[in-house]
């Protein structure tokens, strides 16, 4: 029903921009967006899962409890060490050779490649961000730890309300550079079957032969990391509002005063 | 003094760069002659997949073989003309034909209307037809397959027929390689694969438990040499010699080595 729903969607989106796209485009314009749709899924899902996973791996990381760290330090060192497109092949030809992986509870799940794909991304990039997050509380300034520690908070209080937030606004535009470094990882899916937007567009390469369709392709993922890079930004402004220029009325004549009213 | 080191360094620099580029242009023009002399001379680069068995194969040492590529030596030792085969991957095979990477590619390719906008075709060396493969008595015939997952080798006729003829009855999955496709059949993520009928029955040799289903399709499929457009030289050549082979037994010795029947 939900693909059905999309395939309305995509053909409406190609109706509407057909009269203004180049011929060999509007041809085969629906399954462009249809593989763009599932490329946005696939980082949709990713993202938001890698970074759930990525919040307790980079706690465990700076955990001085090494029954913790030793084996978060390994889960980001392995997936950060190898390619996405060995992952990938791993996950999706490697284990299913094992009879007990086709006969257990998880094969529904493995044996379709979108969501081998949607595994992989989320546990290739979890690695990344746990690493850039543990950079982000490392950064924490540490009269602020002990502020807190001396307003007597405990520790999960201290991570909820000092140090998470403090880390999360310095590690947000590494963190936004992960995310487009995810989407260009997704095109690896086109190699297990996906028909993300990569995989649509060699499908139609292998049609036409024409070269122009990697270049629609790339458009597509311009326009996608375009929308991603300037909604990142607006919440950076957003997370750090507290830092700017104060805004005063009639003050315009005068940043440095307006200035100097923020706290250092 | 230490105006002159400067200028002496600049100096020096600018004379090494100027040395340099003329080294690049006589090097290059150079290489244009040895061009030319091997041209004339008659070295051809020719172009296989190395991953289609049995028509084109690369043994443990990474040595090209199989009957494209006996072919292709068969051809070249007709046409007194000394060849290179080397390996390319099936998707940029016509890209590296066009960027004059080599001057032909014998990788069994079929001569479709879509690909000769693109390459001229030599007149056939073999006939292809379809067939699809599946575990032994799981399907009575083709109408069975309805509905079933199916595979094939995205690039190929019969990924094109997949899609067109069984697009809306039954799921499709491309693959980059056969033997990709061949390894998903295995381990059960597909129901059947839709495969050129040579390379399938070589491929049943060694796995008993699988089967042809129904009779094979008759696409009207025929394999050519693929050469550039403008090199109409090499295709009345290569026609030459292929006639020259068929009729002095040459071809129906290769034939021999790999199939019990005249595949022609």
């Amino acid at each position: 029903m939900i693909a059905d729903a999309l395939k309305s969607v995509s053909e409406g989106v190609c109706s509407v921009i057909g009269p203004v796209t180049p011929d060999n485009f509007v041809q085969y314009c629906p399954r462009f967006i249809d593989g763009f749709f599932t490329t946005f899924e696939l980082l949709a899902i990713a993202s938001v899962l890698g970074l759930m996973v990525a919040v307790p791996m980079a706690l465990a990381r700076v955990s001085e409890n090494r029954l913790l760290s030793i084996p978060a330090y390994t889960y980001i060192y392995v997936f950060r060490g190898t390619p996405l497109l060995v992952q990938l092949f791993l996950f999706y030809f490697g284990l299913a050779q094992f009879e007990a992986v086709q006969n257990s509870f998880i094969w529904p799940v493995l044996r379709d490649g979108w969501w081998v794909a949607v595994i992989v991304l989320t546990i290739n990039t979890s690695a990344y961000v746990a690493e850039i997050l543990r950079g982000g509380i490392l950064g924490v300034p540490n009269g602020e730890v002990e502020a807190a520690r001396a307003c007597g908070m405990p520790a999960s209080t201290r991570y909820r309300r000092v140090i998470l937030p403090q880390a999360f606004r310095i590690a947000w535009p590494a963190y936004g550079n992960e995310v487009i470094l995810l989407m260009k990882g997704t095109a690896l899916a086109s190699t297990i079957t996906v028909l993300d937007l990569m995989g649509q567009s060699r499908t139609i390469f292998s049609r036409n032969y024409d070269l122009m369709n990697f270049v629609y392709a790339a458009v597509l993922y311009l326009m996608l990391s375009g929308l991603l890079t300037w909604s990142f930004r607006l919440f950076e402004k957003r997370l750090n509002r507290h830092t700017g220029p104060r805004k005063t009325e009639g003050s315009s004549k005068k940043p440095d005063t307006a200035k100097a009213g923020v706290p250092a | 003094m230490k105006r002159n080191t400067i200028i002496s360094i600049i100096m020096a620099f600018g004379f090494a760069a100027g040395v340099a580029a003329c080294g690049d242009d006589a090097k290059k023009s150079e290489e244009k002659m040895e061009k030319k002399e091997v041209a004339t001379a008659g070295e051809i680069t020719i172009a296989t997949e190395g991953a289609y068995p049995p028509f084109n194969t690369k043994d443990a040492a990474g040595e090209l073989g199989g009957f494209d590529v006996e072919i292709a030596k068969a051809l070249c030792e007709e046409m007194k003309k000394t060849c290179k085969i080397v390996a390319q991957d099936w998707d940029g095979i016509i890209p590296g034909l066009e960027a004059k990477k080599y001057d032909a590619i014998v990788a069994s390719m079929s001569i479709t209307d879509e690909r000769k906008q693109k390459v001229a075709f030599t007149n056939p060396y073999y006939s292809n037809y379809l067939q699809f493969v599946a575990k032994k008595d799981a399907f009575a015939d083709t109408a069975a397959l309805e509905g079933k997952t199916i595979g094939a080798q995205r690039s190929t006729v019969a990924s094109k027929w997949l899609e067109d003829n069984m697009g809306s009855k039954a799921t499709v999955k491309l693959y980059d390689t056969q033997t990709a496709a061949y390894e998903d059949l295995k381990n059960g993520r597909l129901d059947a694969i839709l495969s050129d009928i040579y390379p399938a029955h070589d491929w049943l040799k060694e796995n008993g438990e699988y089967a042809f289903v129904g009779e094979k399709i008759d696409i009207d499929d025929k394999i050519g040499i693929a050469v550039r457009k403008d090199d109409k030289e090499l295709v009345k050549a290569f026609n030459d010699a292929l006639e020259a082979i068929r009729s002095n037994g040459k071809y129906e010795e290769i034939n021999k080595k790999y199939f019990p029947f005249d595949i022609f």
